[in-house]
């Protein structure tokens, strides 16, 4: 099978099965089961044929390029190491999935279980074939979320989702830290890549940026590892359903952060800071978690306290610098995978036929469930150290690593033998409480089920995982002699040590070590009896070392009561300040820039003041103080000012080689003053009476400051514009599209062919952004209801009315009806004109000024010069703008000319361009970008129309639903939803197009 | 050249930024247009500023920047435009619809407490 095929599948059938897993019925727990079972039972047999590979020392390798010039690709590797925590992720996944058939209650949504345990497996299974740090974090990460999910898969419980959010919040936030620790890692190797981060291990112990880098990395393998301080997470992550902790917390999960730093062991390892934090991690975990453990009355707790030990154990050895460690390490994480899976299996087969897992309540389940309790007991025995069981093993080298350790202080290398034995004693004792506590004493008294066996395959893990460690435990060089030397000759690489794989050594202070172990804690699980019989809760001593209280009251007051308090000191839901605060950010930002690097003189010396142009801008610079001024009372003369400025503003694009421009802003100078006049309509009446009372002092000093802000802006930009032009402008580009816009662009007019061509996609998505405004105004209108002081007819309108009242011979509404009846004669004349106009300007655009989007707005203003002069309904009776077909017709184009390159195997976009002799005419260019240009002006006409007739149509909508008002006062609740049906015809007319 | 450009870029900045701080939904939408002809105008000038330069293309030649106007400010700029129109065109019926509904002009969407 290539290396490929297998890698991929191996890391993707997981997924798919989730997948297939989730869409099953709630109740299909067979289906899910086999389906699961049989990807699990894939996932071995893929890694089996990996084997001879990886046991010839090669490296099984697949590469999909992704983004290659950021470094950034998908690696997958599996070298001996690899391979073997592969074997084990899917190994034990496969027995636990078994296990699980029979553990999960006939009720329990099973596939969605299974879905989550198998994404989980997959997201694993990432981690430890990434050949590139970036996809590990990815999928450390996504371990950790599916984690999540696992933990808390029975939401209704409060325990499931307290601890599911604990576990995530420690292990994900860790993961950032490994993320971030990986990217520095990457940026002193160079790359990503884990073959070239193994390669460079002297660079990265000497880098300066070592030490960020180990910490960074070490805070994501320690909380995942659960190790002090971050241990707290995994015995509430007990509150997950036993498959899911037997498979979590003895194989996968808790062991991710214990291959990371193995993986980077070569390279990271052997500094004092590497002995120092990691050592000291792990020697007060193995300890502390083991002495909590035996205080647990919860067969889980006591379960999960002692993996947190065991963790302990491997990150210390880890820790010691030595290379016999690493190997007593990979050893051991292999041992503590087989005993402790069986363990918690056994915990929940206890859980499932009695119906509790305290110990307190829990004895002498012996002669119930015989077969269990002798299977338990060898996996308990494995766990405390028993010799010609596998944990022994692992155990001793850990002492004679412990004897021979060297470090920094050789002090504290004296005390590890001591500390080992400690830790084993205890260790000793709280095997000796699981086993004796359930299965030994009296007979159990009021149990919530009557014990009795398991089901046969339930049991069957169990006894896979038993015969394991007792198949290790006797012949150690015959079974796991090969896997153990292939995955440390991966890690280490040719400075592998020699090592002997023996169950006896002869006397030797280590035997004497394990000896002295178990009869301390033997002795120790005897006199503490008088102490747990009492059922205290929580270990003493350091029952106030508490490291879930300490969590929670760090989650309270980041999550509330800084949030609050910030909150209160920094938030409000005022624009005003607000924006005052955005611009002042701006402002000092660009000071601040200016204040560092200072502006200088430029490079260019300005050329002389025209007159005319200062006069120009002078009128420029009055019309938009005037409007500022103006806004407020004169929103009319404001807006007249604002045209004026934008008048100028075209002239000055005029003035300064840029046609173009100054047709665009022209055209755009009018419709937004057309909408911004229909909007008038709607707004509150507000008078500037003469002689009112001063504004207050608050206010009068609000808007001194603001004005002090606004001229800050004003003299800041002024001398970033003034530095921008007298400095030589960049060309790069300039030249590139100069060159290049007729010989590959077929145009002449380099701004239009920028727009519909180099930069088409630019263009693309701008008209979509037209579109989607249009759209919301549109919607957005639809629900419009006018303020009621702003619903009756104009004034001017009411007068005119009681004008035509007054006069005999005359009807009411005939003075309005004839409003600008000459300028709307004439404006029906021009519309063939403008349109012509528009049709002119859209044609030439490739060449002479002018383009699509000048060309729509040209061509609305056409149309919305019939509305304003003949009216709505005279406009709408005689011609049906369909704006939305205008906009999707637009779109369709524009998109349709980018995808029709494809059709030619051409990128997206690309234009295809010839000239053609039309008789007449002269010659045009034929060009598909002119498609392109019509498409946007296409849109361009739809998406204006849209707006400005939904404006205009309000109006109408307003005066109807003022109408009932004088007839009948009870009438007037109705208007509202009145308008409902008088919207009707309109909101059809447009929204079925 | 440069310095009226520049002053009369600063005065519409100013104007717009005094407009954006303003209570009223029309002073600011004013204030927006206003910043947005300041802002079109300084990525313009970025080009620098040139008088007489020739816009378009001499048929079946390449240009250079020599002789030609720089394009690249100008496309940007003709974006700008468009864009700032449509935002325009959003904020104003947002206004709308804030007036219609809240009943007030403010930009809170209600009066000052007092």
């Amino acid at each position: 099978m290539p290396d490929a095929l297998l890698l991929l599948t191996l890391v993707g059938l997981p997924f798919l099965g989730a997948i297939a897993a989730g869409l099953l019925p709630t109740h299909a727990r067979n289906a899910a089961a086999w389906l699961a079972g049989g990807i699990a039972a894939a996932g071995v047999a893929l890694v089996w044929a990996g084997y001879p590979t990886v046991a010839a020392g090669g490296v099984l390798r697949h590469e999909i390029a992704w983004m290659p010039s950021l470094g950034l690709n998908l690696v997958l590797r599996m070298d001996g190491f690899a391979w073997l925590f592969a074997g084990m992720v899917s190994g034990v996944g496969a027995l636990v999935i078994v296990y699980a058939r029979y553990y999960m209650a006939e009720d329990d949504p099973v596939p969605r279980f299974f879905a989550f345990l198998l994404a989980f497996m997959g997201s694993m299974t990432g981690v430890v074939i990434s050949g590139n740090l970036i996809q590990l974090a990815f999928f450390w990460e996504l371990t950790s979320l599916f984690s999540f999910l696992l933990i808390g898969y029975w939401h209704h419980l409060a325990a499931a989702r307290d601890g599911a959010r604990m576990a995530l919040t420690i292990t994900a936030t860790g993961g950032l830290c490994l993320f971030a620790g990986v990217l520095v890692l990457g940026h002193i190797v160079g790359s990503y890549d884990l073959d070239a981060v193994l390669a460079s291990g002297d660079r990265i112990r000497t880098h300066p940026l070592y030490l960020p880098a180990l910490v960074l990395i070490l805070l994501g393998a320690l909380t995942k590892s659960a190790q002090f301080p971050f241990h707290f997470w995994l015995p509430h992550a007990m509150a997950a359903p036993t498959p899911v902790s037997a498979y979590l917390h003895s194989a996968t999960l808790v062991k991710a952060g214990v291959f990371l730093m193995a993986r980077l062991w070569p390279v990271m390892a052997g500094t004092d800071a590497w002995f120092w934090i990691v050592g000291t991690a792990g020697v007060t975990t193995l300890i502390l978690g083991a002495y909590i453990a035996i205080f647990q009355h919860d067969l889980k707790g006591l379960l999960a306290y002692s993996t947190i030990s065991h963790l302990g154990l491997i990150t210390l050895l880890l820790g010691l610098n030595s290379k016999l460690a690493m190997v007593a390490a990979i050893f051991h994480i292999i041992n503590h995978a087989t005993f402790k899976a069986s363990l918690f299996m056994a915990a929940g087969i206890i859980d499932h036929e009695t119906g509790t897992r305290d110990i307190r309540r829990l004895s002498g389940l012996n002669r119930f469930m015989p077969f269990t309790a002798r299977l338990a007991l060898v996996a308990a025995a494995a766990m405390a150290g028993v010799p010609l069981l596998n944990g022994f093993l692992s155990k001793e080298m850990f002492f004679a690593e412990a004897l021979s350790a060297e470090g920094p202080l050789p002090f504290l290398l004296d005390v590890l033998p001591a500390a080992a034995t400690v830790a084993s004693a205890f260790s000793v004792a709280y095997s000796l409480r699981f086993i004796h506590g359930a299965f030994f004493g009296p007979d159990p008294v009021d149990l919530p089920l009557t014990p009795h066996e398991p089901p046969t395959w339930m049991r069957f893990p169990v006894e896979i995982l038993v015969l394991a460690c007792i198949i290790i435990g006797l012949l150690p060089a015959a079974t796991v002699g090969p896997y153990l030397d292939m995955a440390a000759h991966a890690a280490l690489g040719a400075a592998t040590p020699d090592y002997s794989l023996a169950v006896w050594h002869g006397f030797s202070l280590p035997l004497l070590m394990s000896l002295i172990a178990l009869v301390a804690g033997v002795s120790l699980y005897l006199m503490l009896q008088r102490h747990l019989k009492k059922g205290v809760e929580g270990a003493p001593l350091i029952g106030g070392l508490q490291g879930q209280r300490m969590f929670e009251r760090t989650m309270v007051f980041l999550s509330w009561r800084l949030a609050r308090t910030l909150e209160g000191l920094l938030g409000t839901r005022r624009l005003q300040p607000q924006l005052r605060l955005v611009v002042c950010v701006a402002v000092l930002a660009a000071g601040w820039t200016v204040w560092l690097r200072g502006l200088g003189p430029g490079n260019l010396i300005p050329s002389g003041i025209d007159p005319v142009l200062a006069l120009i801008w002078a009128i420029g610079a009055a019309c938009a103080v005037g409007a500022a001024w103006q806004a407020k009372y004169h929103r009319l003369v404001a807006l007249i000012l604002l045209g004026g400025t934008g008048l100028v503003t075209c002239v000055t694009f005029v003035w300064f080689s840029a046609p173009d421009l100054a047709l665009t802003q022209l055209l755009v100078e009018v419709v937004t003053t057309i909408l911004l006049l229909l909007g008038l309509r709607w707004l509150p009446k507000r008078l500037d009476v003469p002689g009112a009372r001063p504004p207050e002092v608050i206010t009068a000093t609000r808007r001194l400051r603001d004005l002090a802000i606004a001229v800050a802006a004003g003299l800041g930009m002024a001398a970033l514009a003034f530095g921008v032009m007298t400095r030589f402008p960049p060309e790069i580009l300039a030249e590139h599209f100069l060159e290049r816009s007729y010989t590959e662009g077929g145009g002449t007019n380099v701004v239009n062919v920028i727009l519909v061509d180099f930069r088409g996609f630019d263009t693309l998505g701008e008209i979509t952004v037209l579109g989607v405004v249009a759209l919301t105004a549109y919607a957005l209108l639809r629900r419009f209801r006018p303020a009621p002081d702003s619903v009756d007819v104009p004034e001017q309108q009411r007068d005119q009315s009681a004008h035509d009242i007054a006069r005999p011979g005359r009807r009411e509404g005939d003075t309005v009806a004839d409003w600008l009846l000459i300028p709307s004669i004439i404006a029906r004349l021009l519309f063939p004109v403008i349109g012509l106009v528009a049709v002119y300007l859209l044609l030439r655009g490739h060449d002479l000024p002018g383009g699509g989007f000048a060309a729509g707005l040209t061509a609305s203003i056409a149309l919305i010069l019939q509305y304003m002069l003949g009216g709505t309904q005279w406009v709408e009776a005689r011609l049906r703008v369909l704006p939305l077909r205008w906009m999707g017709l637009g779109l369709l184009l524009a998109t349709g000319t980018g995808l029709a390159a494809w059709a030619f195997g051409r990128p997206f976009l690309t234009t295809y361009f010839s000239y053609a002799e039309l008789p007449l005419v002269g010659t045009v260019p034929v060009t598909s970008a002119l498609i392109f240009d019509i498409g946007v002006f296409a849109l361009v006409v739809g998406a204006t129309m849209l707006t400005l007739i939904a404006l205009a149509r309000q109006s109408v909508r307003g005066h109807r639903a003022a109408a009932p008002r004088p007839a009948d006062e009870l009438a007037a609740p109705l208007a509202a939803p009145s308008a409902a049906p008088v919207a009707g015809p309109a909101a059809t007319a447009m929204g079925d197009d | 050249m440069e310095l009226i450009l520049a002053l009369g870029i600063g005065v519409l900045t100013g104007s717009g930024v005094w407009l954006l701080l303003r209570p009223r939904t029309f002073q600011v939408i004013i204030g927006l247009s206003l910043l947005s002809y300041a802002v079109n105008l300084f990525i313009f000038s970025t080009g620098g500023l040139r008088t007489g330069a020739v816009p378009v293309l001499e048929r079946g030649t390449m240009g250079h920047l020599a002789t030609y106007a720089d394009p690249v400010p100008q496309a940007l700029v003709l974006t700008a435009i468009v864009i700032s129109f449509a935002t325009t065109a959003l904020f104003l019926v947002l206004l709308l619809a804030a007036r219609g509904l809240t009943g007030t002009d403010h930009v809170d969407g209600r009066e000052k407490d007092r």
